[in-house]
């Protein structure tokens, strides 16, 4: 399905919810947080949150703020 | 001590994370200065990345304040301070809401519905504001128990340009945590705010684009528990004619008319 991936759109085949698409994209730990279609996923969320076709995800990192 | 969000703290220097020559240089900038608090952001990354930045500010042991910069809508900023929460575990944010590209200001319309949200959703709001008081009184009023006024633009390194005006907001909100976030450029700047009765202050440029960050931040360290000194000590009231401090009795070669 093509899904659109931290601003950029991708083609991904074989996933059905956010972690199979976080473990493809090699994301592992907790220092991520992600957004589907604007709204927060809490982590415990990620195994039954069902990605669908034209889905925005943002994967957001910690990094330098001012 | 001084307490602020809930928790006890001995620095009243908080320190932002952007723009170091080096992981190093921000590291032992964090630790000249010793600031307990810092500002962080939320970007996208690859997931090989994510984890660095993040392991170097663990290692400070220093606690975080998230930012929401970028965030040019209350929506945005709402969702980020959200993905904020998840990520770093704390209730912190520092609410921005760019209304003006040039001045990097905040709109206030969004800053107020935004920390209405997010205050209402148990987070700790320090926004990010002008030094408009209307604006705190809504923010206030919104839920608001800290503020963040700029001393002048973002990255400007022009000091505090309203210092009436922050002065009005510190004897008006004496039960406020009021901090300067924004344009300050020399230690002599924070100090300023210090002695204006300032809670804090915030800075990140004037530190981490001096030619010597680390030591740079060992000097705002040292302004802002010199600022904080002489205004608990009892500044001296300005005036404009001039009082001698030594004293007139036994002043010698004093003649009442000419001598003979």
């Amino acid at each position: 399905m093509k899904l659109f991936i931290n601003g950029q759109g991708r083609e991904i085949c074989g996933i059905r919810t956010l972690e199979d698409l976080l473990a493809r994209l090699g994301y592992e730990g907790s220092h991520f947080a992600v957004a589907v279609n604007r709204a927060c996923v809490h982590r415990h969320e990620f195994g039954e949150t069902v990605l669908a076709e034209g889905d925005a995800i943002e994967i957001l990192s910690p990094m330098q703020g001012g | 001590m001084w307490e602020i969000g809930g928790r006890q703290f001995s620095s009243r220097l908080l320190l932002g994370t952007a723009g170091y020559p080096s992981p190093e240089a921000l590291r032992d900038s964090i630790r000249r200065s010793g600031a307990e608090i810092v500002t962080v952001s939320l970007r996208r990354q690859s997931g090989a990345e994510g984890g660095r930045f993040w392991e170097i500010i663990r290692s400070c042991g220093v606690s975080v304040l998230p930012n929401t910069a970028g965030c040019r809508s209350a929506e945005e900023a709402i969702l980020t301070a959200r993905l904020a929460r998840e990520l770093f575990g704390t209730s912190w944010i520092k609410l921005e809401t760019v209304g003006d590209e040039y001045t990097l200001q905040p709109d206030p319309f969004a800053l107020v519905e935004a920390a209405r949200v997010l205050c209402n959703e148990g987070f700790e709001v320090f926004p990010y504001m002008t030094e408009d008081p209307v604006v705190a009184e809504r923010l206030i009023a919104a839920g608001c128990r800290i503020l963040m006024p700029w001393g002048s633009p973002i990255g400007s390194g022009r000091g505090i340009l309203n210092a009436a005006a922050l002065r009005t907001l510190r004897i008006r909100y004496p039960g406020i945590r009021l901090l300067v976030d924004a344009g300050i450029g020399a230690p002599s700047h924070a100090a300023r705010a210090m002695e204006l009765g300032f809670d804090g202050v915030l800075l990140n440029t004037a530190v981490s684009k001096s030619r010597d960050p680390e030591s740079m931040a060992e000097a705002f360290a040292l302004a802002v528990r010199a600022g904080r000194a002489g205004y608990e000590a009892g500044l001296l009231e300005p005036r404009d004619f001039a009082r001698p401090s030594t004293p007139v009795i036994g002043t010698p070669f004093w003649h009442v008319g000419a001598p003979s």
